[in-house]
């Protein structure tokens, strides 16, 4: 049981990277501009590598015969535990970066504490992610800021992705079953403690990028539960597709 | 969105300490900030270095080739600027 709670703390962590990692992916020459396209594609690579070390040790404590492409690749999407957040599309660069940003904040906290486990691999991931992460943070804050500082259009779309991306921000802080008793066993981040340290940081951010803090109470959430949204089964689609059309499959 | 608008930056990276900052290429960006960010993602992913500098293209004062019969022709001939007549000690190495 003990290990179960682990596999499935590990892939709440993974799967965020997987997914986001996944949707800049899709801005791979298709970017806004030459030099942006390499950036978003960068960060993608990033968290997709840290994706693979977080499979490989799921893989590796799983009781079952898996591999860390079985779990990347051939799950259900009840099966993925990411949040909503990480998974909603690229409307425009304004959305990209905005839900970038909300992430990065989030996900530097969750890296900082992570190097405080007591599960030396997580604690390995995290202090090899960390530099990562800060650049991936300071790259989408400075986007943010730019935007929404910018001209009047470009405030305009930097504000619409705040307002459209707000309500999945409160999801980040919540802990499911497996999150709890990995906390309990010191292994896990209780990430609901850093919940307003996130809000500070991300309000002063938008304050100086010139845009409102949306006042919405209303949330939604759903994804660590493997209830997604629409977009998810899209998503889905394009990552499985090589390994469901041709099993086994290895570059 | 494009960036037509963006001016030109050129790109120096050294790729180690103790090596001279060379030039690696062009990029667009709207500021010096963006302009080091952008060479970062497009210039050091593959861990090609250490140090960046970048510069807007604008402030270089590039030579006129128009002159370079009178800059550069006269120096063709006068071998004698090349320190290549001493025997060197084989000992003596990276010279």
């Amino acid at each position: 049981m003990q290990n179960k709670n682990l596999f499935h703390y590990i892939l709440g962590i993974a799967d965020n990277s997987l997914i986001l990692g996944q949707r800049l992916g899709e801005l791979c020459g298709h970017g806004p501009s030459l030099e942006t396209d390499i950036a978003c594609t960068n960060i993608s690579l990033d968290l997709i590598g840290q994706t693979r070390s977080y499979y490989q040790y799921a893989a590796k404590i799983s009781e079952e015969d898996k591999t860390e492409d079985d779990i990347a690749f051939l799950r259900l999407e009840r099966e993925y535990k990411n949040v909503l957040l990480v998974e909603q599309p690229n409307k425009h660069f304004g959305y990209v970066m905005g839900r970038q940003f909300l992430f990065d904040v989030y996900h530097l906290m969750l890296m900082q504490e992570l190097q405080n486990s007591k599960d030396e691999t997580l604690v390995a991931i995290a202090k090899k992610g960390i530099k990562e992460v800060s650049y991936h943070k300071r790259f989408s804050t400075d986007w943010v800021k730019r935007l929404g500082d910018g001209t009047e259009e470009s405030n305009q779309k930097m504000q619409e992705a705040i307002d459209g991306l707000w309500r999945y921000t409160d999801e980040l802080f919540q802990l499911t079953d497996a999150d709890k008793a990995m906390v309990e066993l010191g292994v896990g981040v209780d990430v609901s403690k850093f919940k307003e340290a996130y809000y500070t940081e991300v309000t002063e951010v938008l304050k100086e990028a010139n845009l409102t803090i949306p006042e919405s109470k209303y949330f939604t959430s759903g994804g660590k539960k493997g209830v997604h949204s629409e977009h998810m089964g899209y998503l889905l689609s394009d990552l499985q597709y090589m390994q469901r059309t041709y099993p086994n499959m290895k570059w | 969105m494009s960036n037509n608008n963006w001016p030109l930056w050129e790109v120096f990276v050294r790729s180690k300490n103790g090596l001279e900052h060379r030039h690696f290429g062009s990029l667009h960006a709207a500021d010096a900030d963006m302009a080091l960010e952008n060479a970062r993602d497009v210039y050091t992913r593959r861990n090609e270095g250490v140090s960046i500098w970048v510069v807007e293209s604008s402030n270089i004062t590039a030579s006129n080739p128009e002159h370079n019969g009178e800059l550069f022709e006269p120096a063709q001939d006068k071998v004698y600027r090349h320190p290549t007549f001493y025997n060197l000690p084989d000992e003596v190495k990276h010279m």
